[in-house]
């Protein structure tokens, strides 16, 4: 219990400072952050997707914004990826549809670093990380997750970051350790992510004890712990937040549902409400795990 | 960043492929330099793979082309390509830092083929992905791999072919990385992959640059070499690159507008990330294509793009119907029957030659064609 108790208090204190809204979302108990592709199968349809994670209890909303050659995603979200991409999913419409897209939390775009590095805004010959930021700023995004950039290779993106008010969160393996570590501690801000066990991204039924072990490594860290890969219940939620984490991350689990809807040709309403359902059932399990005594005090 | 040439390079890939990766790197630079590795590697090579392989000065084609023409014989490397290689490097390294199972990818079969040779040589489970378009078209290659024990896996997403097959190796490389051996089969990808492949590549251009001097009495005034990934090519070019021979790599150049060549025919100049390593990719509206299987990928080795950026290397499209028609004139003029791949450096020479750029060519000749034996029986009509 005073691990989890002291949640609220894990804001970032060092370096930059965070975003106030995906701080903010640390601070009612555990964030249940979902991620979806954006585009995934179309626009409108993953606006009303989108929406409905907002309703079902989502604290901060994890936005995929597609690029064509991600590596090391399992299949799961190849295929969302695909489907957006097919759909005529670009940067452009992405950040159109993060300021269209009705929802109350913070966003994040979690993408590859070849869009970051290639982004050109429209009319401009200036590219790279600080016009990527600047457009993403404005169309209100708030934080960012670059799989495939090292912490080492993230200056540039870091003080774009910074200048913009965004938060940059890095991805924490099972392997993560020394340097690496230690370059990921000095420039995450927001929270980070902890990949639950090691592979891609897909939704397993085992979350691994690889986690715990995570967690421990990273207890001195003064930035929000949210745990990622293969979580897709809410009683995986439940332990994963009762083992210590500050949020859980789920993507794959999600995507399946949208990914079900489109091979059952399901209507945008009905795939709507499934995802919402699964994300209280997430939501819940989390807060569960919050508030459930430990088992062995009485 | 480590991994850099130039500007380009490095290692940009998710954090759970880094730890294996820096393992990787720190066997490659602790393990490949000992003599016992060495004399081990040596061994194979010159036992088991042939090695060395010969210098050859086709008298024929060089009174046709109007210049001297030396091929280096990689065609006669057992498997038939310059793959082995790389491959038997890969593999014994693998062993020696305690991997047992081996993974690849292939476009052709050739890497795919050399990886299970040496599978079957060393006892290590093979599996190779294959995208579907490139097994339908390389059927035989299947059949080899199948027949020395290798899984051959088909990669069905995206268009089937070369970059979606290094997409699934290195999703199972992810998955299984406590025992298992990504073998990239070319000079691409994130750091050590490219300055590992070209370490055991180097032996061509080692080997060819004695050779030629026995032979000739000076070095070549240039090398001439394939670049698909770029393996053959930066195995040959290492050897020289401290000498005034000039370098041509002969890229894919497709019909029209669908193409493999970035460094010769993208309008856009600044590279890209790609598969875990900053380099020059076709542009985003090229379709990826080439008549050889072993050279349509969208990308290049950084090493390469370091070389043009340099002024070092030049690269140059040749065409399907160039490369088919070197194809053919290389079969009748000197009877040996190159694979597509090489057939590219070939008719990159002759144009040279015939430009008068330079007197005397080493070209590469990085595999033999009976691979390609269906698709120059449905071009030339020979049934």
């Amino acid at each position: 219990m005073a691990d989890s108790g002291q949640a609220a208090e894990t804001r970032r204190s060092d370096g930059a400072a965070a975003n106030s809204e995906i701080a903010a979302a640390f601070d009612d108990g555990p964030a249940f952050i979902p991620y979806l592709a954006v585009g995934d199968p179309s626009y409108e349809a993953s606006k009303a997707y989108v929406e409905a994670l907002a309703r079902g209890g989502a604290d901060v909303i994890e936005l995929g914004l597609p690029f064509s050659e991600p590596i090391a995603e399992g299949p799961t979200i190849q295929g969302a990826i695909v489907r957006a991409l097919e759909g005529g999913m670009t940067p452009e419409l992405f950040f159109e549809f993060v300021e269209d897209v009705d929802v109350d939390v913070p966003l994040v775009c979690m993408t590859y670093y070849n869009l970051i590095y290639q982004y050109s805004p429209p009319g401009s010959d200036e590219r790279g990380p600080e016009q990527f930021v600047a457009r993403a700023a404005e169309a209100g995004i708030s934080g960012l997750v670059v799989p495939d950039l090292p912490a080492e290779e993230a200056d540039p993106l870091r003080a774009a970051c910074d200048e913009h008010g965004l938060d940059l969160v890095f991805i924490v393996a099972p392997t993560t350790e020394g340097e690496r570590l230690q370059s990921m501690m000095e420039r995450v801000s927001g929270y980070v992510y902890v990949q639950a066990r090691l592979g891609t991204t897909g939704a397993k039924s085992d979350v691994s004890d690889q986690t715990d072990r995570s967690l421990q490594r990273l207890s001195e860290w003064n930035v929000p712990k949210a745990v990622g890969f293969g979580i897709s219940s809410g009683e995986q939620a439940e332990r994963i937040v009762a083992s210590g984490a500050d949020g859980i991350i789920v993507g794959s689990a999600l995507v399946d549902i949208v990914a079900d809807g489109v091979d059952s040709e399901w209507s945008t309403a009905e795939t709507a409400d499934k995802l919402e359902a699964k994300a209280r059932e997430l939501a819940e399990g989390a807060t569960r795990g919050q508030t459930e005594p430990a088992p062995s005090d009485e | 960043m480590p991994g850099e040439f130039e500007e380009y390079g490095g290692r940009h890939v998710p954090e759970a492929l880094e730890e294996p990766l820096a393992q990787l790197a720190d066997a490659f630079d602790e393990i490949v330099p000992t003599d016992e590795f060495q004399t081990e590697f040596q061994y194979y090579l010159k036992h088991f793979g042939g090695r060395p392989t010969p210098v050859f000065y086709a008298e024929t084609l060089s009174e046709i082309y109007g210049a001297d023409i030396y091929f280096k014989h990689e065609d006669l490397l057992h498997g038939g390509a310059h793959k082995l290689n790389n491959t038997l490097g890969q593999a014994l390294l693998a062993k020696r830092a305690g991997k047992d199972r081996l993974i690849a990818e292939t476009g052709a079969g050739q890497h795919g083929t050399a990886t299970a040779m040496v599978g079957a040589l060393l006892d290590l489970p093979v599996k190779v992905y294959m995208g579907e378009e490139d097994i339908k078209r390389q059927e035989m290659n299947v059949f080899r791999m199948r027949l020395m024990g290798a899984e051959v896996e088909p990669v069905t997403r995206g268009n089937a072919k070369l970059a979606e097959a290094v997409d699934a190796a290195l999703e199972d490389f992810a998955q299984n990385m406590e025992d298992t051996h990504y073998l990239v089969g070319s000079a691409v990808g994130p750091d050590p992959f490219p300055r590992m492949v070209r370490e055991f590549q180097s032996v061509i251009g080692r080997e060819a640059r004695e050779q030629i001097q026995e032979l000739h009495g000076e070095l070549p005034d240039a090398c001439v070499a394939c670049v698909g990934g770029g393996s053959n090519a930066i195995g040959l070019f290492h050897a020289f690159k401290d000498d005034d021979v000039m370098l041509y790599g002969a890229e894919p150049g497709g019909t029209g507008d669908s193409h493999s060549a970035p460094l010769s025919k993208s309008k856009q100049e600044e590279p890209e990330v790609f598969q875990g390593m900053l380099t020059k990719v076709i542009d985003e509206d090229t379709e990826n294509h080439s008549v050889s299987a072993g050279l349509d990928y969208p990308a290049v080795g950084p090493e390469h793009a370091a070389l043009q950026s340099l002024g070092r290397a030049e690269y140059h499209a040749i065409s399907d119907e160039e490369a088919l028609a070197a194809f053919k004139e290389l079969s009748q003029a000197e009877g040996i029957i190159p694979a597509l791949e090489p057939s590219h450096a070939i008719a990159l020479a002759k144009k040279l030659a015939q430009e008068d750029k330079h007197d005397t060519l080493l070209v590469n000749l990085c595999g033999r064609g009976d691979k390609d034996m269906q698709t120059a029986a449905e071009h030339f009509d020979l049934s």
